[in-house]
């Protein structure tokens, strides 16, 4: 079946300090994930990350508001809630960065989860639409790539 | 014939709701089901079951054949894969990430820490 979390790591031949860096500030975070980043990097702290498609020039932009902050140990945020709207289980995704020092270098751990929560109520239906393709635009992209194909 | 994005957004639609996954797993495990069996193990009603169905049927994730007075409902693996697919997608695209957190944090590593001999001269002292 599908599953519901995603869960990646990496060994990184840096130390902790580093990779905490090239994680949490929107200057490095602009060179691996998103277009535009910003964030206030403290629980409860908003951001948000600007996505392009280069193919069709749409821009969407993604809400997110940090969980966690263990320097340098854990980084954690949710994203993709609506405008507006406090994000929770119901309604966003949750991306978990963990650095575990592996002597002098790092192992970094990433997990997004929530797949299965997204839940709305039904009259909220073109709303929640709306807000999930928007959030889901990057990810859509490859999608679509792979739906393409299918023909 | 729905295009490609309308197709996937039907999907993520059908996928994305857990009451929906929980139907999707109850016809899998079943291989076969009607709406009155579906609705007799959920503590969905028979209407919410049949949106639902609706729902799934449209994103071409089941698909029904009339016998008797009911329809029965079966998962098509071919779309499900797909859903599953994209999925592993956000997966690979995870990876692609990590590769340049790798690339990115190494490079500051080695700025920070010279060796006595850079591999590449044209990246020191950026």
């Amino acid at each position: 079946m599908i599953p519901d979390v995603i869960e990646r790591d990496i060994l990184i031949e840096a130390p902790v300090q580093t990779v905490w860096s090239v994680i949490t500030e929107p200057a490095q975070i602009v060179k691996w994930f998103s277009d535009t980043a910003e964030v206030d990097v403290r629980p409860g702290g908003a951001g948000t990350l600007g996505f392009t498609d280069r193919a069709t020039s749409q821009h969407a932009t993604v809400r997110l508001v940090v969980e966690m902050v263990e320097v340098p140990h854990t980084f954690a945020f949710r994203w993709d809630h609506p405008e507006g709207a406090k994000p929770d289980e119901s309604n966003s995704l949750r991306m978990e960065f963990k650095l575990i020092p592996e002597g002098a270098h790092t192992r970094l751990r990433v997990t997004e989860s929530g797949f299965e929560r997204f839940e709305r109520p039904a009259d909220e239906k073109c709303a929640y639409l709306d807000a999930h393709n928007k959030g889901w635009d990057a990810h859509l992209a490859s999608l679509r790539e792979y739906v393409a194909g299918q023909h | 014939m729905p295009s490609a994005s309308d197709e996937d957004e039907l999907l993520w639609e059908a996928i994305a709701e857990p009451s929906r996954r929980r139907v999707l797993d109850l016809i899998l495990a079943h291989s076969e089901a009607t709406p009155t069996m579906l609705a007799a193990e959920l503590p969905f009603t028979r209407q919410a079951v049949a949106k639902h169905l609706a729902v799934l049927t449209r994103a071409g994730l089941v698909e029904g054949r009339k016998q008797g007075r009911e329809m029965r409902y079966s998962v098509r693996g071919d779309r499900l894969n797909v859903a599953s697919q994209a999925m592993a997608h956000v997966a690979e695209r995870w990876d692609v990430r990590l590769q340049a957190i790798k690339r990115i944090a190494e490079a500051r590593a080695r700025e920070a820490q010279p060796d006595p001999e850079p591999p590449d001269r044209g990246s020191v002292g950026k």
